[in-house]
């Protein structure tokens, strides 16, 4: 019964025949014809003069308090304070909680949308593509209507009991943040994962049925597994996001909260301290690079499985 | 051991019904193939005992368990489909020890039940792959081996030869027909539209068309003595011609034929004569039938041959001849009367 085992390489078919992109002839140049690195020259300089330029200047700054000379001291003065200490407390700790809440309630919601038939699945499965293009601030202000010490869940408190204030009030805490920043951020980490939903074939869901398997087995051993490149992207997203998350902060805990990037807001526009706003931001962009290289390691990782898969 | 018995299934989505009051049992150990063109309602059927489907009406029992409210992991059933469905992420030894784990089988035990079925299924060299490094074959061999493991009284295969190659498909249904000797005790319902490999496999046939049962027996009934034109025309080729029955046979376009009368069709009646066209000789004899040569198709060690017969198509396949006819020639078909068979008049399929 014994057959030759060999496996067929399968790709991921790239969008140009022959399977793989045009390589730029190495051979003599066409007489007259542009070379590359003449053609990347225009948008390079764009973005070095929009991007990088002002990005060098932010840094410059950090580290050359009065304008002239290479200092540390800055970093010494703003990584001693209490408040920089507790800010990045605060955002590591959001950014963390928003994090697990938004992939917890992400992974649910997209289990049920992708795999539990229901009216108006597909609605809700479009509704999560319009709900990425909200801006942040919106989803706090529509909490502020809820949660609000004036707000519905308080009213109908009072209202029932006659008490003069109700007991929600909790948006101005870290608590709050995280509330909204969970319910912000929970749609970034469910795109990615219905298409990886849509990618599970509905034959082995039943396959895996048939031998036995319950629904919450079926979840962890054969969904999850599947799934877990498209989840580990999405919930790195989401973590970069948060930690970088202003809007959402400066609506809901602007009282008693605040994170690395409110700090910069704070030193620089309120305090006028812009060496030390600089230095608060070149930490805040080292957090976000590692963060993003292990973004980008993960989804690295995802597109080769796809491709062997 | 186990048999399923369909008594009265109906499945319905909204109105549209789907299979319609199915009535049929397998019995411990057989092989019945659901045959059917598409939309038949045979998968239909096969989902209904595998629990996917939820019948409108009716009771589907799987030995004397009537399993129509349980839900699919809890009926004990084995199941190979087309698309192989395994685990891509697991190997090949995990997708195989996925039941056994899943229905909490001893652990001291897994390993051992693992070996077997891939023992049995000639996997054993490949237990350590991911299913991406195995061919098509491989792969449905696994599936095989993962449905095997669980030791299933009833074994559901849904087209699980459809995504092979001719050349595999042929080695695969061996196996098969070898895996059925040695389990002996398996009841499997075998969905397929290839009437090859219901004919090979099976003990038994089900001819299902329009979410309807048409016609169950033997391979060598249906195929031999097929009870209406739908079967006779699914089942094997076939030639269909109106006859009108007369004492002790029938008539076709005035030529009297001397075949064995239909039960149920009384001389006078309009009925259709089935002859396989390999039961047709080139030549005069008994039964014989004249018509222009209008096709003739070499196919290696025999010549396809059709016929114009008083404006109906008949064909015939003969051994290979040394000298065909030409084009447009006189021909003479002859067949023996027990070959045919008289069917109800009906409306002619495929």
């Amino acid at each position: 019964m014994a057959e030759r085992g060999g496996s067929e390489p399968r790709t991921r078919p790239f969008p140009f025949p022959g399977g793989q992109a045009p390589r730029t002839p190495r051979g003599p140049r066409a007489r007259g014809a542009v070379p590359a690195w003449a053609l990347a020259l225009p948008p390079l300089a764009v973005l070095g003069l929009v991007f990088l330029y002002p990005l060098a200047l932010v840094l410059r700054q950090s580290v050359s308090p009065d304008g002239g000379g290479f200092s540390l001291s800055a970093y010494g003065d703003v990584l001693a304070q209490a408040a920089f200490r507790d800010a990045l407390v605060n955002t590591v700790l959001i950014a963390v909680g928003a994090t697990l809440g938004a992939v917890v309630l992400g992974f649910a919601l997209a289990l049920v949308i992708a795999f539990v038939p229901f009216p108006g699945g597909k609605a809700l499965s479009r509704f999560v593509d319009v709900f990425l293009s909200f801006p942040s601030f919106l989803i706090t202000l529509a909490l502020l209507f809820v949660y609000g010490t004036a707000g519905m869940a308080n009213g109908l408190w009072t209202g029932a009991t006659g008490a003069a204030h109700g007991p929600f009030d909790f948006l101005h805490t870290p608590w709050g943040v995280l509330l909204a920043e969970v319910t912000y951020f929970t749609p970034f980490v469910m795109r990615p994962l219905l298409a990886a939903f849509s990618q599970v074939e509905t034959a082995q869901l039943e396959a895996a049925a048939s031998l036995g398997a319950t629904a919450p087995r079926i979840v962890r051993r054969v969904i999850l597994p599947e799934a877990l490149p498209s989840l580990a992207a999405g919930g790195s997203l989401v973590l970069v996001m948060c930690l970088n998350e202003f809007g959402i902060v400066l609506f809901t805990g602007a009282k008693g909260v605040t994170t690395l990037p409110t700090l910069v807001y704070g030193k620089a526009i309120l305090d006028g301290d812009y060496t030390g706003a600089c230095v608060v931001a070149v930490v805040n962009i080292a957090l976000s690079v590692a963060l993003y290289g292990l973004y980008r390691s993960i989804t690295s990782l995802n597109g080769v499985r796809r491709a062997r898969a | 051991m186990s048999g399923i018995t369909f008594e009265n299934v109906t499945v319905a989505y909204g109105r549209t019904v789907v299979l319609d009051a199915l009535d049929l049992t397998v019995r411990p150990g057989e092989v019945m193939a659901l045959l059917g063109p598409s939309g038949s309602g045979k998968t239909t059927a096969l989902r209904a005992v595998a629990g996917f489907v939820q019948p409108a009406s009716g009771r589907v029992l799987i030995g004397d368990r009537d399993v129509t409210a349980l839900p699919p992991h809890r009926r004990g059933v084995g199941m190979v489909v087309q698309q192989y469905a395994l685990f891509p992420h697991m190997r090949v030894d995990a997708n195989v020890a996925f039941g056994l784990k899943a229905r909490k089988a001893p652990r001291a035990g897994i390993a051992a039940r693992v070996a077997e079925a891939l023992e049995m299924t000639g996997m054993t060299a490949y237990a350590r792959r991911y299913p991406r490094e195995l061919s098509g074959g491989q792969q449905q061999r696994v599936a095989i081996a993962r449905a095997l493991a669980v030791r299933p009284d009833v074994l559901l295969l849904d087209e699980p030869l459809s995504a092979l190659d001719a050349r595999l498909r042929s080695g695969m249904l061996a196996e098969l027909a070898r895996l059925h000797r040695e389990l002996p005790d398996v009841s499997m319902l075998y969905v397929t539209h290839d009437q090859v490999e219901a004919l090979t496999l099976a003990d038994r046939v089900a001819v299902m068309d329009s979410a309807r049962l048409q016609d169950c027996g033997t391979p060598h009934d249906l195929y031999r003595r097929p009870r209406s034109e739908f079967t006779a025309s699914f089942v094997g080729d076939a030639n269909l011609l109106p006859v009108t029955v007369t004492e002790g046979g029938a008539d076709f376009a005035g030529t009297r034929l001397d075949v064995p009368p239909a039960g149920d069709v009384a001389p006078g009646a309009s009925a259709t004569l089935c002859v396989r066209p390999h039961l047709l000789a080139l030549g005069a004899g008994p039964n014989t039938l004249r018509g222009t040569l209008t096709e003739l198709q070499w196919r290696g060690a025999t010549h396809r041959l059709c016929v114009d017969v008083a404006g109906h198509r008949v064909k015939a396949d003969v051994r290979e001849l040394r000298e065909a006819p030409p084009l447009g020639a006189e021909v003479a078909l002859h067949f023996a009367g027990e070959d045919a068979v008289l069917l109800p008049t009906g409306v002619a399929r495929g």
